[in-house]
């Protein structure tokens, strides 16, 4: 950037802040994936006027802006990979309204979705969407990146829960998508367009989220199995029995030989795989499903199914759970974490395929996720600075994602596209569904200035994970 | 490529590899919160040093502000999932940008003159005591205080002088037991770490430490020439220095035959704590220094280990505890300071929101980076407030000072104190006739 266009900007940015020190420029080249971007700016705002401004300066400049909310992103949402501004919009978190009688949250981009959850919870109603980062994640970066968590299985994504948005345009114009209603089919809906294309098309200013009353009951089952492929036989066989738990979650055996090895909780190594299941909605009901669940479990080839009756008991068998990440993450330093997804009938296919791949890469694959929804996390214990070790991690990752699709499922199912996975888009949507896609960001944002690089893939581009 | 290498192994580069830049340390993170960029967040320091040791900058100077701003007080080595040792991090850091760093005279000598002359000194320490004493009772305080000439002492110094403990004289100075015995069947031998800043500005907390391990039934043993625990120093990178003092500390420790080696203070609990991991580069050291390290342990384990104290009838009020960062993130020492807080009658326990979030005191952080640290201490008083309690208990000098400093900024003084745990809890076991207030 020249300084004259820096000196513009600092003109424009009035309420936030700008920062061009080396140290805070490096300081914001990162998020929670792969690669080191640095910008030539960073701009933190506050103000939605200012953004519009500021927006409408890159855009007369063909300066890149890159939103970001407190980068907890898996996919590279955040990265300013062709440089110029980093739009830091986690201080712009003052406004969290919750009105009861719409049955609404009304909120701007850097309020943390956990606040959202808390602020919800405290009047008897629930924003479903529970990525596992929610203390950290921004509500902006949640819509961007359209993330899920556990409870999609139920209740879906972020998408499902948001019914209207103000946006600043790749043009610096202010939009409101949207409104109120639950009920809203005035013209196209740019709304959801909005959710989920990574910061590509419009900055997200405000959000009107759907809320729903919380449940008053859950239980919680959790079951071993001796196979693998048995427990994902479970999975589908519980989601066609009339039942239809809030999370569902798969932990193999390479996962929880890490979570004994990191922190002993008791779990069954010599097993192939654990489920937990939770229930929620009427005390009654749920009751009566942990019992049917169980008995399914068992059906299948469970050798132990539980179902702890204690809060205390509950929180231990899902604590198990959330220490899958940190556990494995001893084992090596590089985590690659994927999220390829398939239609829920074809879990088990899926949990083979994965083991097919670990054995013929010989890469350390631990399965763990949201089983319930086919969204399993493969992730990939690996060494960054082992070259030939990074190497057969890319042709395992690449042999992922066309087994996900050749299952009739997709890439991504909540971290999105981003850098890595953008070489794979043709593969799922065809070259010419993915130029309707190209179509649509060159009409919204013709000089490609807001977040260049994501989605797309540059020509020739290729997974590379080595540095 | 050499320099590289070694740069890396001066930075501690191999131990930021644990760090997968989730984020989970920026809500517990009391600069991210106040100063709100990613540059002063756990995350942005370590990838900082990532960035050199990747050679990606060359420029080591991108370190001293973001390190310099950061209190150490490891909130986010709690709050880590996969368990990066940012405190190692961090004092390599800092090492490195001392190593290359002309600090300006008046900085330089207020370091200098604290960290080497001052702290590991017992008669300079002594003497301070002294100084504190005599400057009280001779009415130069009061004078001062009356011209507001305070307020013109360097570093804001001042502030800190509103808010030093009562002084003790000479004479009750000097008079500090060897040895006391256990009342009672005696339940464990332990030697007392009397600490640099409690000895000289709160000599009365460590009295009366001594009095309670004998009450609940140890025999202590106040072991001559121990010196500081080297914290302080270790905190603003002179690893060297603080080496040494350890060291002292190992051979003055290892002579007496102890169950426990007895601190009140969070901050030098922790490094106490640390010693192996200090000299663990040393073959000679690492084994002696974790003998120690096994046996260090904070007074509120042990007096809740003894049973706790039987209380006098002690006057109601509502309290609330400021954690010290180091005896929670560090030494892992929760439960056993609120058990005892909650075993005193007639007391009402409040937990204060962040409760677990430093107070801005951090060493000598206050002194040397005083706006940083008022940010976050008014961040606190915001919170202390909100529990309408009328005393705010710690368990570490530095927290308690200013702890004390945040009561006379919100003026306050007139409604609410802060005191050590032991303060507390000698006057619940009635060991001291009046409720003390400074």
């Amino acid at each position: 950037m020249e300084r004259q266009q820096i000196e513009e900007v600092q003109k424009i940015t009035i309420k936030g802040r700008v920062f061009e020190e080396q140290s805070d420029l490096l300081s914001y080249s990162f998020d929670g994936s792969f690669g080191t971007y640095v910008p030539e700016l960073v701009v933190q705002a506050k103000d939605t006027q200012e953004i519009a401004e500021l927006v409408k300066f890159a855009n007369q400049e063909k300066l890149p802006i890159t939103p970001r909310g407190q980068a907890t992103c898996l996919s590279g949402g955040p990265l300013p990979v062709k440089g110029g501004i980093v739009l830091d919009l986690s201080k712009m978190n003052e406004l969290l309204e919750v009105d009861v009688e719409d049955l609404v949250a009304i909120v701007s981009p850097g309020v943390l979705t956990a606040d959202i959850h808390k602020a919800a919870e405290k009047v008897g109603l629930m924003y479903p969407p529970d990525p596992s980062s929610s203390h950290v994640s921004t509500i902006g970066g949640n819509l961007a990146e359209n993330s899920g968590g556990p409870r999609g299985l139920k209740y879906g994504v972020t998408k499902d829960y948001v019914i209207g948005l103000e946006v600043v345009t790749p043009q610096g114009e202010i939009i409101q998508t949207g409104g109120r209603t639950v009920k809203n089919v005035t013209g196209y809906d740019l709304t959801k367009l909005i959710v989920g294309s990574e910061g590509t098309l419009g900055i997200i200013t405000k959000a009107i989220l759907r809320l729903i009353p919380k449940p008053p009951a859950s239980e919680t089952v959790m079951a071993i199995f001796d196979d693998l492929v048995d427990s994902g036989r479970a999975i589908s066989k519980i989601l066609s029995s009339g039942i239809l738990p809030a999370k569902m979650e798969l932990m193999d055996q390479a996962s929880m030989e890490a979570v004994e090895n990191y922190e002993p909780s008791g779990l069954p190594t010599d097993a192939e795989a654990m489920i937990v299941i939770e229930l929620d909605g009427h005390p009654a009901a749920v009751s009566d499903e942990a019992e049917q669940v169980s008995k399914l479990c068992q059906e299948t080839g469970a050798r132990e199914v539980r179902v702890p009756q204690t809060p205390e008991g509950k929180a231990e068998v899902w604590k198990a759970r959330k220490l899958v990440s940190p556990a494995i993450v001893r084992i090596k330093p590089t985590k690659i974490s994927e999220d390829a997804t398939v239609p829920r009938s074809k879990i088990p296919d899926m949990c083979r395929r994965l083991q097919e791949i670990k054995k013929k890469y010989n890469v350390h694959l631990v399965v763990f996720g949201h089983a319930g929804d086919g969204n399993l996390h493969p992730n990939i214990i690996a060494d960054k600075s082992d070259e030939e070790e990074m190497r057969r991690v890319e042709m395992a990752v690449t042999e992922i994602f066309e087994a996900a699709i050749e299952l009739g499922g997709t890439l991504s199912g909540e971290h999105g596209i981003g850098t890595m996975k953008a070489p794979f888009m043709e593969m799922e949507l065809g070259e010419i569904g993915l130029e309707m896609m190209k179509r649509i960001k060159q009409a919204w944002d013709p000089n490609n200035i807001l977040n260049p690089g994501k989605i797309f893939p540059e020509p020739g581009q290729r997974l590379v994970l080595r540095e | 490529m050499t320099n590289l290498k070694e740069l890396r192994k001066e930075l501690k580069y191999d131990k930021t590899n644990s760090c997968v830049q989730c984020g989970y340390c920026l809500p517990v993170c009391p600069t991210y919160l106040t100063m709100g960029k990613e540059t002063h967040s756990p995350r942005g320091r370590i990838n900082l040093v990532k960035m050199l040791g990747e050679g990606r900058t060359s420029d080591i100077s991108v370190l001293e502000e973001p390190m310099n701003l950061c209190l150490g007080c490891r909130a986010c080595e709690t709050a880590c999932p996969t368990g990066v040792e940012y405190g190692s991090i961090l004092e390599a850091a800092r090492a490195a940008v001392n190593r290359r760093k002309k600090y300006s005279f008046p900085l330089r000598t207020v370091r200098n003159v604290l960290l080497k002359k001052v702290f590991p000194s017992k008669k300079a320490m002594n003497f301070m005591g002294h100084a504190m004493w005599l400057y009280e009772k001779s009415g130069i305080q009061a004078t001062l205080r009356k011209t507001r000439l305070t307020t013109k002492l360097p570093y804001h110094l001042g502030s800190f002088e509103a808010i030093t403990s009562k002084a003790i004289s000479p004479v009750e100075r000097a008079n500090f037991p060897s040895r006391v015995a256990a009342r009672g069947t005696k339940k464990y031998t332990v030697a007392f770490f009397t600490g640099c800043v409690m000895d000289a500005m709160f000599r009365k907390i460590n009295q009366l430490s001594i009095q309670l391990l004998a009450e609940v039934g140890c025999e202590v043993i106040v072991v001559e020439n121990q010196t500081c625990c080297g914290a302080l120093h270790a905190h603003a990178g002179e690893v060297g220095e603080s080496k040494k003092l350890a060291k002292k500390n190992i051979m003055v420790f290892e002579q007496e035959d102890v169950d426990f080696i007895v601190n009140n203070a969070g901050g030098c609990g922790a490094m106490l704590n640390e010693y192996d991991h200090l000299l663990e580069e040393e073959p000679e050291w690492f084994e002696r220094a974790k003998k120690i390290t096994e046996k260090s342990k904070d007074i509120s384990q042990i007096i809740a280990w003894c049973g706790g104290i039987s209380t006098k009838n002690h006057t109601a009020e509502r309290v609330t505890y400021q954690h010290s960062c180091h005896m929670t993130n560090v030494q892992k020492v929760i439960k056993e300071p609120l058990e005892l807080i909650k075993s005193v009658p007639h007391s009402e326990y409040i937990e204060m929101k962040e409760a677990e979030m430093c107070c801005g005191s951090a060493g000598i952080y206050n002194i040397v980076n005083y706006e940083a640290s008022m940010e976050i201490l008014d961040r606190k008083m915001e919170h202390i407030k909100e529990t309408s309690t009328t005393t705010i208990i710690t368990t570490n000098p530095g927290c308690l000072l200013q702890m004390k400093l945040g009561i006379e900024r919100e003026q306050l003084s007139s409604q609410m104190r802060a005191v050590h745990l032991i303060e507390y809890l000698a006057e619940a076991a009635g060991l001291v006739n009046t409720r003390i207030i400074d």
